[in-house]
């Protein structure tokens, strides 16, 4: 279970967000929504310790992220605007070198190159790759992580429409088996999820559920 | 949720050992981080004769110190993009995230640098003593000094790189920072080489070397982490 109790970001003496709260569990999927610049990228990266906040709390399983940060981090899988791929690598040689870091994902890189597409590409520099084939790279590790709580900063950016399907359907997948979705997109989501919570941020409304 | 966890207690050992080897990698595909600041060594090295004089007395007094600055030059292009590529594609970011000690994956990267870009200056470096005509019982004394050197200038450096990864003209504001911090190396480094040159004893300049890398290679990587860390906030 994710908590986030009263957080507050600034960012250039602008309040982004005060007081914020929420509450994700098992299940559930939150989607942020929210102009630009209202602060959706700011809440992923505080929630996740890259962002220090000006106020608030996070807990997750009941413990305070920033003292058991370790405990944390093993249970997070993290896409953001920048999404670690090194253009010079291949797709396999992207994914075998994440998979090192995170040590709990599986490693069947191929079916998961497979899953997004890219089966026949995975040996070729990503540099040569389209920008939706890039991302799709980054977003095979979904189909090989083994953590609980997904936070994804606009995953759907330059992915296809029935690239969009695919994944929303993997979240189904995730949910069901217990997993947690916390997510920022200008999209709505075309399918049906049943636990989704939406968070608005943006204005001068504290940003309450 | 899958039975498949190969090793789910992520080794530190394997973590160095996969940057390491993912940096050579880097390095075989894109070969310029090699090839670059070897071939300005050379230039700048091979232009002195050229533009000052090329008497055989006159080399053999600049030589050493001809060597030394423009193997400073080229640790200098070595660093100034350091982490450039992996700050702008989210990598360091990935670092952050893992729970490796970010000072141990910033360590193996600064090891793999050192082999890829300055272990090549070094190599070359007889060579291009010969060119300046340095006195043979001179040469091992200059390597030495490189061999000691090059990583003090290259973990100082990254130091300077990390906190100017983000800022658009981060170049100048990093020579600023770095170079007074490059002059003590400098200047026991070839007076390391003069004191070997007149035969004399030079395990005095040799001791200051080894424990400024000393202490560069403790403070270095948690002060890259450190840095790494407040730039992507």
């Amino acid at each position: 279970m994710l908590e986030v109790q009263g957080l507050t970001c600034f960012r250039q003496n602008r309040c982004l967000f005060a007081e914020l709260n929420f509450v994700l569990s098992d299940h559930q999927i939150c989607q942020i929504e929210g102009p630009n610049g209202a602060g959706k990228s700011t809440l992923l990266r505080a929630i996740l310790g890259l962002f220090r906040p000006d106020e608030g709390k996070i807990f997750w399983a009941g413990e305070s992220t920033t003292q058991q940060a370790e405990l944390f981090l093993q249970q997070v899988l993290f896409l953001g605007h920048k999404f670690a791929i090194n253009s010079d690598l291949t797709p396999w040689q992207n994914l075998e070198f994440w998979a090192v870091l995170n040590p709990t994902s599986n490693l069947d890189f191929e079916s998961a190159l497979a899953m997004v597409g890219l089966t026949g590409l995975e040996h070729i520099p990503c540099h040569s790759l389209s920008a939706g084939q890039h991302r799709r790279v980054a977003l095979a590790r979904l189909w090989l992580t083994n953590t609980k709580l997904w936070i994804l900063d606009e995953p759907f950016t330059a992915i296809d429409k029935n690239g969009v399907d695919l994944l929303q359907q993997r979240f189904q997948q995730h949910l069901q088996n217990g997993g947690m979705v916390l997510i920022t997109t200008h999209q709505d989501l075309s399918q049906n999820f049943e636990q989704l919570i939406k968070l608005k941020l943006g204005g001068n409304i504290s940003g309450e559920m | 949720m899958n039975s498949n966890l190969p090793q789910a207690q992520l080794s530190y050992w394997i973590a160095f050992k996969a940057i390491f080897v993912r940096e050579l990698k880097l390095a075989w595909q894109k070969p310029s981080q090699i090839i670059q600041p070897m071939v300005f060594f050379l230039i700048v090295v091979t232009l002195f004769p050229l533009g000052i004089s090329p008497a055989p007395k006159t080399l053999q007094m600049i030589g050493p110190g001809v060597i030394w600055i423009a193997a400073l030059l080229a640790i200098m292009l070595v660093v100034d993009r350091l982490f450039r590529q992996d700050f702008q594609e989210g990598t360091i970011e990935a670092w952050l995230l893992s729970t490796v000690p970010m000072s141990l994956l910033v360590a193996a990267k600064l090891l793999a640098a050192w082999f890829i870009s300055c272990s090549v200056l070094l190599l070359i470096s007889p060579v291009l003593a010969l060119l300046m005509n340095v006195e043979s019982q001179v040469i091992p004394a200059l390597m030495l000094s490189l061999l000691i050197g090059t990583p003090i200038l290259l973990f100082v450096g990254a130091i300077g790189n990390a906190l100017t990864v983000s800022l658009n003209q981060g170049g100048v504001l990093l020579s600023l920072l770095v170079l007074p911090l490059y002059i003590p190396v400098l200047i026991f480094a070839t007076s390391l080489i003069e004191a070997a040159s007149f035969n004399m004893d030079y395990s005095g300049q040799l001791a200051i070397l080894v424990s400024m890398l000393l202490v560069s290679c403790f403070f270095a990587p948690v002060a890259i982490a450190a840095a790494l860390k407040n730039t992507v906030n």
